[in-house]
């Protein structure tokens, strides 16, 4: 049954395909870095918006973006890390930790504005908090929860039984050896994967919209009970919101040039932390 | 294997399992399993594959609990203690009954804390003692004068022989009264093989040893007593020698005449 061309056809089709991805992220990069690159200045960086973002720089655009990331790394990661250590150390296969599981799948597939309508009712107007770094934070980590602990889980699961049983068989405790012979060889796995994901909710607007986002706010926070500009939505607001969109097309190429490289700089932190600790520990 | 030695009286036994049936979930593995292990002495379990040499090997110091939906009836007695009454301290009994597993499993850490790991977690800060503990267990272990000079180098860079004698090492630094091995050498090559078989003679005279082994010959060479499992049943228990030259069950002559298994 030999037809070579099939195989041939095949190999070439998946090669297109895999160039014509690249090419779109190419484009996308050159784009906003062409465009963003004669913004951006050390004004730009680290002055304030004058006329409501038409001037000026962004910092607390990108001050409030830092903030959140940080907020929803505190609030996430030890409650995602948790999580999936109980469900994979733990929690018995049973009927509660299956529905466990298919909720944190559900979780994974709500769409972000939800997150923000649902952060909204929660955070901002039951528990009182306002719209606050407090809130967006919160909303965030709710967002990016479902990756985490994916995320975790696997990392942990990547751990070979035999170490778990040869601490155990030496007398260490569960909670030993967990600490000192699974935790150790996981975290890599669980930093890069939850750092990623939270890469993904730093660049996310619908979430922050009702939580936490100022239109127009040129100071920077004081504490986690104020509101605070975002890179995402400052973009959202100079592109479609602003009275003079087309001449602050600068602007906004360079907030979405800022954006870019403070996500691509936190999945590299990612990957190098990645690296570092797997060299330390290999089986 | 001193002449004479095997028939001398062995004392009380050290472990002793009582009919012991044990379940994975509804499939029951070992039938009404009794047994009486003397102390001081090397103990070969041998059987086909399947037939429960490990499952028994680990009911001893319980690491079948770590398996979801085991069960196990009868009674396991280690110095006359049921080790399976509520409120037993397993952490106590596993310091007291090391194991050794079938695929070496050193922590990929340095070869000193993978001595030390076990100290450590019982309790042992001083790092002087820990230096002393981590020299006496590898000198035990016959790896001293192997990795004396890189102990801090990781235990993955070592042979697959040497990373056995270090978890061997592992466990004897927790200075256990029993030692299980689950075929120590049977993913080694026959130089390996010999060492640890060599090991096993010397630790003999401090050590109760049970040792599973598919290898007919090592089961001669290193035990004192062995006991044949078939099919989740031990069939026949006795004197190394005897059994392998008079068997009394036909069922174990045809095994270790090789007709089947
Ligand atoms: N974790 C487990 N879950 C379910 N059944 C198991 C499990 N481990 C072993 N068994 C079953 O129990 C029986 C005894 O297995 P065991 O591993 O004790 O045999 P063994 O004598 O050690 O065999 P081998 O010489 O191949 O190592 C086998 O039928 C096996 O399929
Ligand atoms: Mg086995």
């Amino acid at each position: 049954m030999g037809r070579p061309w099939v195989d041939a056809t095949i190999a070439w089709l998946m090669r297109i395909t895999t160039y014509a991805i690249v090419a779109v992220v190419a484009y996308i990069i050159f784009d906003i870095v062409v465009g963003g690159l004669p913004a951006i200045s050390w004004e730009f960086v680290f002055g304030f918006p004058r006329r409501s973002g038409a001037e000026g720089g962004i910092l607390p655009a990108i001050v409030g973006t830092l903030c959140l990331v940080l907020g929803t790394i505190a609030v996430a990661l030890p409650l995602g890390m948790a999580t999936a250590i109980y469900l994979s150390e733990y929690a018995r296969r049973g009927r509660f930790t299956g529905m466990v599981r298919s909720a944190i799948v559900t979780l994974a597939g709500v769409p972000s504005i939800v997150f923000g309508l649902f952060g909204l009712g929660l955070f901002v107007l039951f528990l009182d908090m306002g719209a606050s770094i407090l809130a967006g934070s919160l909303t965030l980590a709710c967002m990016v929860l479902p990756t985490i602990i994916v995320a975790s889980e696997e990392a942990i699961q990547a751990v070979p039984q035999s170490l778990r049983e040869g601490s155990l068989a030496l007398g260490a405790t569960k909670w030993e050896t967990i600490r000192t012979n699974v935790l150790p060889y996981s975290i890599p796995g669980m930093l890069t994967g939850s750092i990623l994901g939270i890469g993904r909710a730093a660049g996310e607007t619908a979430p922050i919209l009702l939580t936490v986002a100022a239109f127009y706010l040129p100071r920077l926070p004081r504490s986690v009970f104020d509101q605070v500009m975002a890179l995402p939505y400052h973009l959202y607001v100079l592109a479609t919101q602003h009275p003079e969109a087309e001449a602050v097309r600068p602007m906004q190429y360079g907030t979405a040039l800022v954006l870019l490289l403070l996500v691509l700089g936190l999945s590299l932190a990612a990957i190098l932390l990645r690296g570092r600790l797997r060299r330390k520990y290999r089986w | 294997m001193v002449e004479g030695q095997q028939y001398e009286d062995p004392g009380r036994p050290k472990v002793e399992a009582e009919s012991v049936d044990f379940w994975y979930g509804p499939t029951q593995a070992l039938f009404d399993v009794s047994m009486s292990v003397p102390a001081r002495r090397v103990t070969a379990l041998i059987g086909p594959s399947g037939c429960g040499k490990s499952t028994f090997l680990r009911t001893l110091n319980r690491m079948n609990d770590v398996i979801e939906g085991t069960r196990l009836a009868g009674r396991i007695l280690i110095d006359g203690e049921d080790v399976y009454r509520a409120g037993t301290n397993v952490v106590a009994l596993r310091k007291r009954v090391g194991m050794v597993f079938q695929k070496s499993n050193p922590f990929p850490k340095t070869i000193f804390e993978n001595v030390a790991y076990g100290p450590r977690i019982h309790g042992t800060r001083n790092r002087a003692e820990l230096i002393e503990i981590v020299e006496q267990s590898l000198i035990r272990a016959a790896l001293w004068e192997e990795v004396k000079d890189r102990l801090d180098a990781s235990a993955m860079g070592l042979s697959g022989g040497q990373q056995q004698r270090l978890c061997i090492a592992r466990a004897l630094a927790v200075d256990p009264e029993i030692i299980l091995m689950d075929e120590p050498a049977s993913a080694l090559d026959p130089r390996s093989t010999a060492r640890i078989e060599d090991l096993i003679d010397q630790l003999r005279v401090d050590y109760t040893i049970i040792i599973v082994t598919h290898n007919m010959q090592q089961a001669a060479r290193v035990s004192d007593f062995t006991a044949f499992f078939f099919e989740g049943r031990l069939i026949e228990f006795g004197p190394t020698k005897q059994l392998f030259t008079t068997p009394t069950v036909k069922q174990t002559e045809d095994y270790i005449t090789g007709r089947f298994g």
